[in-house]
């Protein structure tokens, strides 16, 4: 299993804010031990969720120069459950760029429905002490799949 | 804006990125030492100050880049030479080089990261 834990990117203003939805689904194997009976979308799941929509971001606003990584969740809370047949939206707002990294305030929605937010840093990890020697561009992207996430509206279509 | 009001922000600032609470904060504070700081943390401390005081801070403005890494002659056997104290003054005039010169190992300048020297710094940047 690939570690995507988001769908299909629905909007994008690059270097502003992307959209990214997430179909949460029974098959998901998961969701039968949480809980056994009672399935929900792990919150930790929806973290990551949030973190690749504001990656990708914060990565297309510098071309995919630098190699970007979760580093700090300053906050994040949750307002609801979220269950298999709903669809998640999750919406970044970047807040803030630079070399070193940026940061990112993004919120989780099921139709009209608040069910998380959080505030994101990132780290652009080939820009700090120890690991400048990586020339990788952000590998993400080197392993195929993504990129067409990224056609937005269109992946999978 | 009085040096009172600057740290009050300040402090608000250490609150909201280190979840500390108001009466660990003081002026003397280490920020590593005393408040738990970690590299990431520096990099969202220069976020929130850029936004709490509308100002924009470069790279390395506020915290000095890895100086053992730079151009040679400024850390020699570990510690800060007189060029590196010199060039210190110069570049980060908000940190306290009197006191780190009296015993100028590289890792000591973290010492020096202090609630006085976020003052300092937004002080001289909004004068």
């Amino acid at each position: 299993m690939r570690w995507f834990w988001i769908d299909r990117f629905t909007e994008l203003q690059s270097g502003q804010y992307a959209k990214a939805i997430k179909n949460v689904t029974l098959a998901e194997e998961h969701l039968h031990d949480h809980f056994p009976g009672f399935p929900v979308m792990p919150g930790s799941l929806m973290l990551e969720g949030m973190a690749q929509t504001g990656g990708i971001l914060l990565g297309e606003k510098n071309n995919f120069e630098h190699i970007v990584i979760l580093a700090k969740v300053p906050n994040v809370t949750y307002h609801g459950f979220v269950v298999p047949g709903d669809t998640l939206t999750y919406t970044a707002k970047l807040m803030n760029d630079s070399a070193e990294g940026g940061s990112v305030e993004v919120t989780a929605h099921v139709g009209e429905r608040l069910v998380a937010e959080a505030e994101i840093i990132f780290s652009h990890i080939d820009q700090s002490g120890d690991f400048k020697h990586l020339d990788q561009k952000n590998f993400v992207f080197s392993i195929g799949g993504l990129l067409s996430v990224m056609e937005v509206g269109k992946a999978g279509a | 804006m009085t040096s009172d009001e600057i740290f009050t922000k300040v402090r608000d600032t250490l609150i909201d990125a280190l979840g500390v609470d108001d009466d660990e904060v003081t002026l003397e504070s280490r920020l590593e030492a005393d408040l738990g700081a970690e590299s990431i943390d520096f990099l969202d401390i220069v976020f929130r100050l850029e936004k709490n005081f509308s100002i924009k801070i470069p790279r390395g403005e506020l915290f000095p880049e890895d100086l053992a890494s730079s151009d040679a002659g400024l850390v020699k056997d570990g510690l800060v030479t007189a060029e590196g104290l010199a060039a210190l003054r110069t570049k980060v005039p908000h940190i306290d080089i009197d006191t780190f010169a009296k015993n100028p190992k590289v890792e000591n300048i973290k010492d020096m990261f202090t609630v006085q020297m976020l003052v300092k710094f937004v002080q001289n940047k909004l004068a």
